[in-house]
């Protein structure tokens, strides 16, 4: 028994039926082809599939796809600018080497703008405690950290 | 062969990055084909247990469902997995993909279902019902080793499935009887699970018309992987093509082949219809291979001025229940490098490969050493704390003297280049080593738990050669194309993976060729465009396959300097190339022709008999392998009433020979520190006594997150390595090698009044407080 369901995904609504089990990372990636968010475990404690849903950063492994029903939906793939220039936070993480495989990075960087938005200059605890929720196994964090105070120091310059 | 100059130390960020802070690279999972389906792997709850029966004909008879396959399925079509032995008495039991007749650990593939979609294969593989007969569990490795309280294997008696001995016995035992203080302690060094961000997966695609085979696969070896697939399923290997494309990490545990890389190509073969499958985080903890895992009776024989005499060590090496690909090798690993930074006289190590009904061990972000380095750095403090000396200074004087170097060790190994001093005294001053004692002696008398640790290690990586590799092959390849506009490709064999060598590499050619870096791109991880490659591990991917790269770029340059002398109409001596131009000598003001007008010519119109096109593939061999060394020196606090651990200071000093971008450098150091720390501090991977897995999900598996790690405080030493022409040693272990001992040391010295020599890792809050508190 499918369901209807209507949501606006960076910027662009879609309308699809959906069977009530899926889960909101598996009608991102696998019904829109959005697959720059990523899948790292089953238990919710990884956060590669980190997107915000009405401004707020949210597992998207840990909702259904229904849950979202109406709600307006930010993955990687809608941060950069429409001609292409990059987010502050992507910036941050090209240029203080925030990511080696790359896997965590758009969970990283969903958690980190959510972390932004609250709190336009974080000290570097605040920083880590931000983005406790997402693991990383290849960058030791440092540079995550790095890569966010970049961001947080670029924003603040253009506000 | 010269040395390539002029591509060293560039602080240049990656190419690679783009695509991947955008959500437009492709990981395994990302690729979708027309009809593909899934495979789900219904896997064993227990740990030993025979199969008495398997009904799969509810979920055959599923909607939806395509296949069902079990051990007896596959048997005399798909060949058994692969593993390399090692050592004289190197048993390896055979591993089917599939098993049919018992179950050896909890994960271990029973059978398998191929379905429409994701959601189907899972459902119905909850069909099949399997009748077993549970064994008794073989999990404790000592007890194991004495064949209690069963064996794992009817063909290996008492589960020892290997002994390997490094060093001299006697002389060893001889040093013992000399010796004025003789130290001595057990370490359990746990089993690590690798847990890489993105888990394993595959896709195999079958084209019919051609009877070949392509997988896509998430992997370290995409090379091995093509002649393991070919030799299992019988596919002549020129048929099989393995991609890798964008790898979420592999820290060792992806230089594998997996029964789900098979069973998914033998079932695509069979179906004709692509077949996708994924590894659930639960999945990739319970059947990827997991690290470590050995116990280590350590004893040090020396002076009472501080001088070893000798060291001795057995060790018990948990593998599993089956050997994977390099199992049987890793504690080799160990024994190779028992005798770590220090020139002692003599060394003894022997290791029993024990069979356990658990998931294999291989090799993991270090592989053997980090074992070694373990043992060594923490015996090394324990005799130092003995003898009142101070740990810097034990060290200072057991080092393997600058002037030694290449220096044979009593185990068989000869380090290439070394100057251990000048780690240690950049660590000591960075860490402004006397204050800071000071600091933690004043804190412990008043009654605060702080302590300072460090380690001085040496490794072996960047490897090769192939003469140390006798199995696989230590080499590497690489091949430097122009094309007819002047724009280079380079295709390397090794198979990055996080890594950035698509940077380093490029600016390697951009730098010797003087073109935009912007005009040089890297292509790896397909077998399809690149000549065989032994892949990325080991630190090898810069110290061997840019090495091969170095020599593609020689020959490239040779050959276009003979097209320039021809343009120019000079005699090719004449010819010097700088910043882009090929000019001719002392003819001041006078022609000069770029790289691109040489490209282009080599395409067009060669002359003079000169064969056209300009490109190189070179394999390039290395003479030994590299020793990359250090220290790192840090001080903790442990906070008395809950025993969390703070760090007041992490300082790193490495020495990886020439560094090509330092950031990069940075990045492998920091990501290695993680690792080494969380196994001090966090990480386990925990079976009960009947061998089921208790640290199932990443709820129970700690994986650090951003709080629970410090901020860290680099340097570096440079002291190139003579084995290969561009003086590197590799990085990617130094820091989880490292940083485990040099965290115990300063928790173990943050307790030095409690009297406690030891307590295994990991040191969770519990431990300490308990450590404390005398409970
Ligand atoms: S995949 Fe959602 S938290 Fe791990
Ligand atoms: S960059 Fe690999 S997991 Fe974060």
């Amino acid at each position: 028994m499918k369901r209807t369901i209507t949501l606006t995904v960076n910027g662009t609504t879609y309308t699809r039926d959906v069977e009530p089990r899926t889960l909101l990372v598996h009608f991102l990636r696998e019904e829109l082809a959005l697959t720059g968010t990523h899948i790292g475990c089953d238990t919710s404690q990884c956060g590669a599939c980190t997107v915000l849903l009405n401004g707020n950063s949210i597992k998207s492994c840990t909702a259904f796809a229904v849950q979202a029903d109406g709600g307006e939906i930010t993955t990687i793939e809608g941060l950069a600018a429409e001609d292409g220039k990059l987010h502050p936070l992507q910036e941050g993480f090209w240029e203080e080497h925030g990511l080696q495989c790359g896997y965590c990075t758009p969970g990283m960087i969903l958690s980190s703008e959510q972390l932004l938005q609250r709190n336009p200059n974080p000290s570097e605890e605040e920083i880590r405690k931000g983005i406790e929720g997402n693991l990383c196994r290849c960058t030791g964090y440092q540079n995550i950290v790095k890569a966010v105070q970049h961001a947080a120091k670029n924003s603040a310059a253009k506000a | 062969m010269g040395a390539i100059s002029g591509m060293v130390g560039a602080r240049i960020k990656r190419r690679e990055d783009p695509r991947l802070i955008t959500g437009n690279a492709s990981y395994t999972d990302d690729f979708k084909f027309v009809n593909m389906s899934y495979a789900h792997f219904l896997r064993s709850d227990y740990a030993h247990a025979r199969i008495k029966s398997i009904d799969t004909s509810a979920a055959k008879k599923h909607p939806g469902v395509l296949a069902v396959l079990t051990g007896e399925d596959l048997k005399g079509k798909a060949g058994e997995m692969v593993a390399v032995p090692f050592g004289a008495n190197c048993i390896i039991p055979p591993h089917s993909a599939i098993t049919s007749d018992k179950v050896r650990y909890v994960g271990e593939v029973v059978a398998v279902v191929i379905a429409d979609d994701r959601a189907t294969a899972r459902d119905a593989s909850e069909l099949i019902s399997v009748e077993y007969e549970e064994l008794p569990a073989v999990v404790d490795i000592e007890e194991a080793a004495k064949g209690l309280p069963a064996l794992v294997h009817d063909g290996i008696p008492n589960n020892i499935g290997a002994t390997l001995e490094f060093g001299d016995a006697a002389k060893t035992k001889e040093a013992f009887a000399n010796a004025e203080v003789i130290v001595e302690q057990r370490f359990n060094n746990q089993r690590l699970a690798p847990s890489p961000m993105e888990g394993r997966g595959c896709v195999a695609v079958w084209q019919k018309g051609e009877d070949a085979l392509t997988l896509y696969t998430s992997t370290q070896i995409p090379h091995y992987t093509r002649t393991f697939l070919a030799l299992t399923l019988s596919i002549p290997e020129h048929q099989v093509r393995v991609v890798a494309p964008e790898v979420g990490g592999g820290f060792g545990a992806k230089l594998n082949y997996y029964p789900e890389e098979l069973v998914c190509a033998y079932a695509a073969r069979k179906l004709g219809r692509p077949v996708k499958w994924s590894e659930t985080r639960s999945e990739s903890l319970a059947s990827m291979i997991h690290g470590r895992g050995q116990i280590d009776y350590v004893r040090i024989a020396a002076n009472k001025d501080g001088t070893i005499l000798g060291i001795d060590i057995t060790a018990y090496q948990d593998i599993g229940a089956y050997y994977q690909v390099l199992t049987a090798c890793i504690s080799a690993l160990t024994g190779l490098m028992a005798t770590g930074a220090y020139d002692m006289p003599a060394a003894y190590f022997k290791v029993y490969n024990v069979i356990t009904n658990k998931v294999s061990t291989d090799a993991y972000r270090g592989a053997g050493r980090p074992e070694a380095t373990y043992f060594i750095e923490r015996i090394v403090t324990l005799l130092a704390n003995e003898l009142g000396m101070d740990q810097a200074e034990i060290r200072r004087k057991n080092f393997i003297p600058k002037e030694k170097f290449p220096f044979a060790t009593p185990v068989g190994l000869t380090y290439d280049s070394g100057d251990y001093d000048i780690a240690l005294d950049k660590a000591l001053e960075m860490f402004d080593y006397a204050n800071m004692q000071k600091m933690a002696a004043d804190a412990r008398a008043n009654g605060r738990y702080v302590g300072i640790g460090m380690s001085s290690y040496s490794e072996v990586c960047g490897m090769g050669p192939s003469k140390g590799m006798f199995t696989s092959g230590g080499w590497e390849s690489a091949t430097l194309r122009f094309e007819k506009t002047g724009k280079a490709t380079v295709f390397s064999g090794a198979s990055p993976h996080g890594q950035g060598q698509e940077t380093s590499f490029a600016q390697m050619v951009a730098t010797e060729f003087g073109l935009d870096y912007n005009d040089v791109i890297v292509k790896h991880g397909d077998t399809g465009n690149t000549s065989y490659g032994l892949g990325t591990y080991g630190s090898r991917g810069t110290a061997v396959g840019g090495a091969a790269l170095a020599m593609a770029i020689e020959t490239v340059k040779e050959k276009a300097r003979k097209i320039a002398a021809s343009m120019l109409e000079a005699s090719e001596e004449d010819v010097v190339f700088d910043t882009g131009k090929y000019t001719v000598k002392g003819a001041a003001g006078g022609k000069s022709v770029t790289i691109q007008e040489v490209v282009f010519r080599a395409y067009v119109n060669p002359f003079d008999g000169i064969e056209p096109g300009l490109e190189s593939t070179r394999f390039f061999e290395p003479t030994n392998f590299t020793f990359p060394f250090g220290t790192h020196i840090c001080a903790v606090e442990i906070d008395a009433d809950t025993g969390e651990v703070k760090f007041l200071k992490y300082v790193a000093v490495d020495d990886v020979g020439n560094q090509i971008n330092p950031l990069l450098v940075e990045g492998q150091v920091h990501g290695g520190l993680a690792q080494g720390i969380a196994q001090a501090l966090y990480e386990e991977v925990v079976y009960d006594s009947d061998g089921q897995l208790v640290t199932g999900t990443l709820m129970d598996y700690t994986v650090p997150n951003a709080t629970e790690l410090p901020h860290f405080e680099l340097g570096s030493t440079c002291t190139p390595s003579p084995v290969n022409p561009m003086g590197v040693k590799g990085v990617g272990e130094a820091g989880t090698i490292a940083s485990t001992p040099c965290v115990v040391n300063a928790l173990m010295d943050a307790l030095i009044n409690t009297g406690i020599k030891d307590i295994d890792m990991p040191l969770r809050p519990e431990k300490l407080w308990r450590a404390i508190h005398g409970k």
